[in-house]
């Protein structure tokens, strides 16, 4: 239990509208992942459903009841921050018992369910200890356990991850999402980073000034973004974008390649650039090329691909993998 | 980085240091060593600072003159019930400045402000008016309330100082974890700012233990606090320095014990927030 609808909902703050009328509906059990750049209303949006921010206009409809009126404590959604927000006066447990406590259940019931999601999330060691003596790991998997002892409707993420080095970060991603495939409860997850975008969504709700730019699946994103705007902000390296008479070649205003379908060669090929930087990962080779007539352009190629500062060389794009976006900036079909 | 300061700047500000702390603190040191001289002793010329007749008569008479523990009861009773009282009232009002603020937030709290720059005497006669026509004068609800609504601007804007400190992350993860508004005063915020709480309790029951004008005014027997038990000994018979000194070392020696043993916490919640 727990499909939340957007209708049309609105938030602004003083003079500045933040939200603009956004409709949105997500399924009970689903993953979505609000992504978009700094300031693009992902976080207010997330908030609006969570109850902390009042809505200025429209609906918030969860299990198809009207809660646009109705408080945060109200709502039976649960939160993690970005801070994690844990109290810091008090043990890990009663950090994890607190919202039981709030909702009245008696001591040996929360005894059971803090002691049931210590065990999952490996925290039954720390249970004693203060929010202060735990690592940033740590600190997060008790916002975790806070948020899945009252078992929600849904979960709230709030970038969660953002204050967690790069190894920790993989780490938790993947907990997540084994947590919500042994909870299969709602998720809505907020992040400004793709990757965590790609790796965890069913659905993907891509964000930009209040407005909603595309839903889809991680791969519906990649395969047919459907502006030019979900084209750039989704896949790294990010898309080539070729405006000019390069684009009006295959008919559209813009087109944009992939930096992994540009087909390299030395010999031949539609366009011709001078390596720049070669980025060599090991796995792959990242290739940033001055294209002649065209300007800056990211190819990848192979792991085994030599090429270096100075190097010219032939690029064609796979026709068949070519994005083209009309002068409104929207995708041609 | 630290600064390094060489051996002789180090010896200026130490001195320096024990200048204004001796300056500070000698009027108390004055009032305690003449609580101990005669009468005589008190007003000779020159005065004699160790080398006198230690005597403890003037304690003896200050007790036997008047009931101390009558009117230090009032006073405990006065300082903290004003205190309570009033933050009783000032948290939420603070939670709400600080955690809920409106676009008159900061006009009201400039408001409040201004009411401590009005002189008290202002104020002194329709206070005294309504307090005689409710029944309330020398009573010591009348100084409790009297008390409060003089410190309250000051307990406000403490809070609302410490509690602006607090991340707000950490109340609305309340709220979301089902706190009503009551339960996430009570078992988040009130616990977290606990040494800011401390350091306004103290610093107001010290204002309303010393508080003078009020006290005077609107009490003569049975609410008289300390203040008054010392004003008692300053008019009617002439100066009589040595008892003066005696009730006045009385009066203040509760609140010094107290501060100096919550001195830590004090220093604490004034430079709550200072640095991280």
């Amino acid at each position: 239990m727990g499909a939340i609808t957007l209708e049309n909902v609105l938030k602004t703050f003083d003079d500045t509208t933040v939200i603009h009328g956004v409709d949105l509906t997500i399924d009970d059990g689903a993953f979505v992942v609000f992504v978009g750049p700094s300031g693009c209303g992902k976080s207010t949006l997330l908030r609006l459903v969570a109850g902390l921010e009042d809505v200025s206009g429209g609906t918030i409809r969860i299990d198809g009841e009207d809660a646009t009126a109705v408080p945060p404590a109200k709502r039976g959604l649960a939160m993690v921050f970005q801070s994690y927000a844990l109290y810091p006066h008090m043990s890990v447990y009663n950090n994890i018992g607190f919202p039981l406590k709030m909702a009245g259940l008696d001591r040996s019931a929360i005894r059971a369910k803090v002691e049931a999601a210590a065990a999952t999330l490996n925290l039954t060691p720390y249970l004693s200890r203060r929010p202060g003596q735990l690592s940033g790991g740590q600190r997060q998997r008790v916002a975790i356990g806070r948020a899945i002892v009252r078992e929600p409707k849904a979960f709230l993420f709030d970038e969660p991850l953002s204050n967690l080095d790069a190894a920790l970060r993989g780490t938790m991603r993947l907990e997540l999402s084994e947590l919500h495939q042994k909870l299969a409860t709602t998720m809505i997850y907020v992040t400004h980073d793709q990757v965590e975008a790609m790796t965890m969504a069913d659905t993907i709700v891509v964000l930009n000034g209040g407005r909603i730019e595309q839903v889809g699946s991680p791969l519906e994103l990649y395969r047919r973004p459907a502006n030019l705007f979900v084209a750039g902000f989704i896949g790294s390296p990010k898309m080539n974008l070729v405006d000019g008479d390069a684009a009006q070649r295959f008919g559209a205003g813009t087109v944009g390649v992939r930096p992994e379908h540009l087909r390299l060669s030395n010999d031949s090929g539609d366009w011709q650039g001078t390596v720049g930087v070669a980025e060599h990962l090991g796995s792959d080779t990242f290739l940033h090329i001055e294209v002649d007539g065209i300007g800056k352009m990211t190819a990848r190629a192979g792991g085994d691909f030599e090429a270096g500062h100075g190097d010219r060389i032939f690029l064609s794009p796979q026709s068949d993998q070519l994005h083209r976006f009309g002068a409104d900036g929207l995708a041609l079909q | 980085m630290a600064r390094a300061l060489s051996p002789r700047r180090k010896m200026l500000f130490t001195a320096a240091g024990w200048t204004a702390a001796l300056l500070l603190f000698f009027p108390i040191l004055w009032t305690f060593l003449t609580s101990f001289k005669t009468e005589g002793e008190a007003i000779a010329l020159p005065p004699s600072f160790f080398f006198f007749d230690w005597t403890l008569e003037n304690y003896f008479e200050v007790q036997e003159r008047s009931n101390y523990f009558h009117h230090a009861m009032n006073s405990v009773i006065i300082a903290f019930g004003s205190t309570f009282l009033g933050l009783l009232i000032a948290i939420p009002a603070a939670w709400s400045m600080a955690f809920s603020p409106g676009k008159g937030t900061r006009g009201l709290l400039m408001w409040m402000l201004s009411t401590k720059m009005l002189p008290p005497v202002g104020a002194l006669i329709p206070i005294y008016l309504i307090f005689r026509d409710l029944g309330l004068l020398d009573t010591r609800t009348a100084l409790v309330v009297v008390l409060m609504l003089m410190n309250l601007p000051i307990i406000v804007w403490m809070l609302y100082t410490y509690f602006r400190e607090i991340p707000g992350d950490i109340l609305e993860a309340a709220r979301m974890d089902g706190a009503s508004l009551r339960k996430e005063i009570t078992y988040v915020l009130v616990p977290m700012a606990v040494p800011g709480i401390s350091s306004t309790l103290l610093l107001n029951v010290i204002l309303a233990w010393n508080e003078a004008f009020w006290t005077l005014n609107l009490t003569a027997v049975d609410a008289a606090p300390l203040s008054a038990f010392i004003a008692s000994y300053s008019s009617p018979e002439g100066l009589f320095w040595a008892k003066l000194s005696a009730a006045s070392t009385l009066a203040i020696a509760p609140i010094l014990v107290l501060g100096w043993f919550s001195q830590k916490q004090l220093v604490r919640g004034l430079t709550f927030g200072a640095v991280k």
